[in-house]
């Protein structure tokens, strides 16, 4: 092997009770990208940061090597440590939102570092910038850095902090989930832009992710990690061709399943027309919203954050009564306010909320979450409710033993499934579910997923199922509506509304999803018309 | 309380503070060796063997007169800061989970309520009322539910809007529910903390009330009020006045120490350990 950069040995880090990486050993050559894939508690975080001689509040380094160019970074002195970092290995956050100062215009913090390391005069730091902004699609290169965060989308905080990881020349970046918080479409263009400026500077890179197929587009090997250990490493097309460890081949095999969509049926069991709702008086967030929901069916609404498809959950829901337009449940009229509704309309419309942590009270155990609204609705006591409970343990298949568990001493996936069992526990004809999955690590979310369309299969529960993930709408649903700044711009049978001709957004939103197989992001940056990187 | 913080020295000094206080409040009757008003010496004697603090401005044993009052301060303390919680809990939890005008009415009455003095307030009431227990307790208890109402109509402001309350409101639960079992068991351990605090500004606020001649009543005497009836003996060079002072202060600041102790853990609201 000719040049290796970063030779990492036996690398172990432990918290006070757990080890958090198991002697984890991998080597980078220059100029080349190795992607760390695995799910929350994988290590693939701490290992980045390990590369930069960095360890979290409570961990600690307890073993191994990390060496750049020889040299063990791990053993440096604080002094050595803070020459090291901002100049031979940078870092690019999660969230660039939150690790810019809004106080301060960008150009002075993408060239802070550089200045500070006297690696070169600030004129001359000034005109790398430019540079380098105008590498990374940034719009008016020339003057982007005049603005300040707040003045900057997401996207071009995440490209601006990539340019401010470049600025110096280092030789490492270590990229930690840099397009986890934005849209697909904002995605795609973060993702071709740094693609494109690591490699016109030659610069070698970690690239962090929980999502393969992001992965995929951008490295040249992977390192799969699980429980702080290594599952597999090898070249992307290794992974992909000729996965060796079973969890690798699920991770590949990932996003295949398609719900069959059925005949069309004209039982409406949700209608909604022509809804108009905001959270300030003359504001509104929806704009004549109309769709309808079959019964037994799944109708997804899929859009980008603020498109207004969870305040049209809320709409539903009745947690926020609409200025305009009208409900119908079962042929009914359906209240616009939550007050108005009655308890057996209230039972019949249920929801799954995205982030289980919050949906489960952390003061009440798994029994008493289950049993409320059995003895809410149908007045259940005693031996019955436990019965009861009992069974909706079994149908979302966790173990009867979980019911003197809090929330807190719950995995993610089980929380969700708690919550579904909640909802279940009602007996509910509609079922909201809001982004279910979208914080959970990628198997469980599949577990999810089935367990909801075996759900809906038994029991026949219609869902209105929102989300910003198109291969989660292959998956589950029957009836697709497109959302865009609050108006339905696509909607129809999942068949239609997924198959060309599109309208230009669903065109971009679909072409926007990473597909599971390396050399997609090249395809699509060649197939478009006008050049990717235009800001 | 699961959950609680490992102690620390300053947390076991506090504890052991309030455990003595305590202690003296409940055993009065056995720990002090005079009854409250006999007089058993001179005028602002020296300490004795009968008489370990000294005596105070009519001969009476200082050290029983302490103990005796620790009870009083206690009882009067621990009943005004309950029912201050009870009101300001219940009015502050409704207000947040009603929201709305409920919520506006509450919250200006409160800060009307707020915005005249305390003493003022105080010294306006206990003067036409009769000077009572009863009285003295309620009017102790209306001004620290004013502070409560606002601590918990924050603490219910910031858990209404969370997913398992909204879950709750779509079941169709009464705001009762929502209050009682949504909300509260979630915000005990800050609530608990602000119970420590109020406690101890309700002692403080009693022993000015009683240094004014507003709270306690002779013959029977709270810290305040010795403090009070002592006080011209420091023209004369005689510190009985400083003792009931200083044990107000030991006891404000041990109060203090517990609270900070259990401060250190109670703001997350979430469990303690996240798996997955």
């Amino acid at each position: 092997m000719a040049d290796i950069l970063l030779k990492v040995t036996d690398l172990e880090v432990k918290a006070s009770d757990a080890t958090i990486v198991d002697k984890v050993s991998f080597d980078l050559e220059k100029g080349r990208v190795l992607g760390l894939i695995g799910e929350s508690g994988a290590g693939k975080s701490t290992i980045g940061l390990a590369s930069l001689g960095h360890n979290r509040a409570g961990l600690q380094i307890t073993g191994g090597r990390a060496e750049l160019n020889g040299r063990d970074i791990l053993q440096l002195s604080p002094r050595d440590t803070r020459d090291l970092r901002g100049v031979s290995v940078t870092y690019v956050a999660q969230s660039a939102a939150a690790a810019f100062n809004p106080a301060h215009r960008l150009i002075d913090q993408v060239i802070e570092a550089t200045l500070w390391h006297k690696l070169m005069s600030r004129a001359k730091a000034i005109q790398r910038a430019k540079e380098l902004f105008g590498l990374l699609g940034l719009p008016n290169p020339e003057n982007f850095g005049d603005r300040y965060p707040h003045q900057a989308s997401g996207g071009q905080l995440q490209r601006a902090m990539t340019a401010m990881a470049l600025c110096p020349h280092p030789e490492l970046i270590v990229f930690d989930e840099p397009t986890t918080a934005l849209d697909v479409t904002t995605q795609i263009e973060v993702l071709a832009a740094i693609k494109h400026a690591i490699a016109r500077t030659g610069t070698s890179a970690l690239y962090i992710s929980h999502d393969l197929a992001v992965v995929a587009q951008i490295a040249d090997e992977i390192l799969v990690l699980r429980n702080g250990r290594m599952v597999e490493r090898g070249s992307v097309d290794d992974i992909f061709n000729s996965p060796q460890e079973d969890y690798t081949r699920r991770l590949v095999s990932m996003r295949q399943t398609e719900k069959q969509a059925g005949a069309e049926t004209h039982d409406n069991l949700l209608s909604i027309v022509g809804i108009e709702a905001g959270y300030t008086p003359g504001v509104s967030v929806l704009q004549d919203v109309s769709l309808d929901l079959g019964r037994g069916e799944t109708l997804a609404v899929v859009g980008e954050s603020g498109s207004g498809k969870s305040t049209l959950a809320r709409v539903v829901t009745g947690l926020l009564p609409a200025s305009a337009g009208h409900l119908r449940f079962e042929g009914k009229g359906l209240p616009s306010e939550l007050a108005a509704r009655t308890p057996e309309t209230l039972r019949n419309i249920q929801i799954i909320n995205q982030i289980p942590d919050l949906a489960l009270n952390p003061r009440q155990t798994v029994e008493a979450i289950l049993s409320r609204p059995l003895a809410f609705y149908f007045g259940l006591k005693g031996s019955e409710l436990k019965r009861r409970v009992a069974g909706l343990l079994d149908q979302i298949e966790l173990p009867r033993t979980l019911n003197d568990r809090y929330p807190a001493e719950l995995s993610g996936g089980q929380k969700q499934r708690i919550c579904i069992a909640r909802a279940l526990a009602a007996d509910p004809k509609l079922i909201i579910c809001d982004e279910p999955t979208s914080a959970l690590d990628p198997l469980v979310a599949e577990g999810i997923l089935d367990l909801l369309m075996r759900l809906q299969k038994d029991i026949g529960t219609s869902y209105l199922f929102i989300t910003h993930d198109l291969a989660i709408v292959r998956a589950i649903a029957d009836t697709v509506a497109v959302m865009l700044d609050g108006k339905v711009v696509r909607y129809g049978r999942k068949a239609e509304v997924l198959a060309p001709p599109f309208d230009p957004y669903t065109g971009k939103l679909i072409a926007s999803v990473p597909e599971m197989r390396p050399g997609w992001l090249d395809e699509v940056i060649a197939r478009r018309t006008l050049p990717l990187i235009n800001g | 309380m699961r959950n609680l913080p490992p102690l620390t020295p300053m947390a076991l000094i506090g504890l052991a503070g309030v455990a003595a206080f305590i202690v003296l409040a409940a055993f009065a009757p056995w720990l002090a060796p005079h009854p409250v008003s006999e007089v058993v010496g001179g005028v602002w004697d020296v300490p004795s063997a009968d008489a370990l603090l000294g005596t105070d401005n009519i001969g009476r044993d200082l050290f029983s007169r302490l103990v005796w009052g620790a009870r009083v301060t206690f009882t009067i303390a621990a009943l005004a800061t309950a029912i201050a919680f009870l009101i300001g809990v219940s009015l502050g939890f409704y207000a947040a989970v009603r929201r709305g005008w409920v919520d506006q009415v509450l919250s200006r009455l409160n800060d009307l309520m707020m915005a005249i003095p305390t003493l003022i307030f105080a010294l306006v009431v206990l003067a036409v009322l009769p000077k009572n227990m009863v009285v003295l307790v309620l009017v102790m208890a209306t001004l620290e539910a004013t502070r409560v109402f606002r601590v918990s109509r924050a603490i219910a402001a910031d858990l209404v809007g969370l997913d398992y309350v909204e879950v709750a409101r779509l079941r169709g639960e009464s705001w009762r529910w929502i209050m009682v079992r949504e909300i509260l068991p979630n915000a005990l351990s800050p609530l608990l903390a602000e119970l420590g605090l109020r406690f101890a500004f309700a002692i403080l606020f009693l022993s000015t009330l009683s240094f004014l001649g507003l709270g306690v009543q002779p013959p029977i005497a709270d810290w305040g009020s010795l403090v009070k009836e002592n006080k011209d003996g420091l023209l004369f060079g005689v510190f009985a006045a400083l003792i009931p002072g200083a044990a107000i202060a030991v006891l404000v600041i041990c109060v203090n120490l517990v609270v900070d102790w259990m401060l250190q853990k109670t703001t997350s609201l979430k469990g303690a350990r996240r798996n997955g």
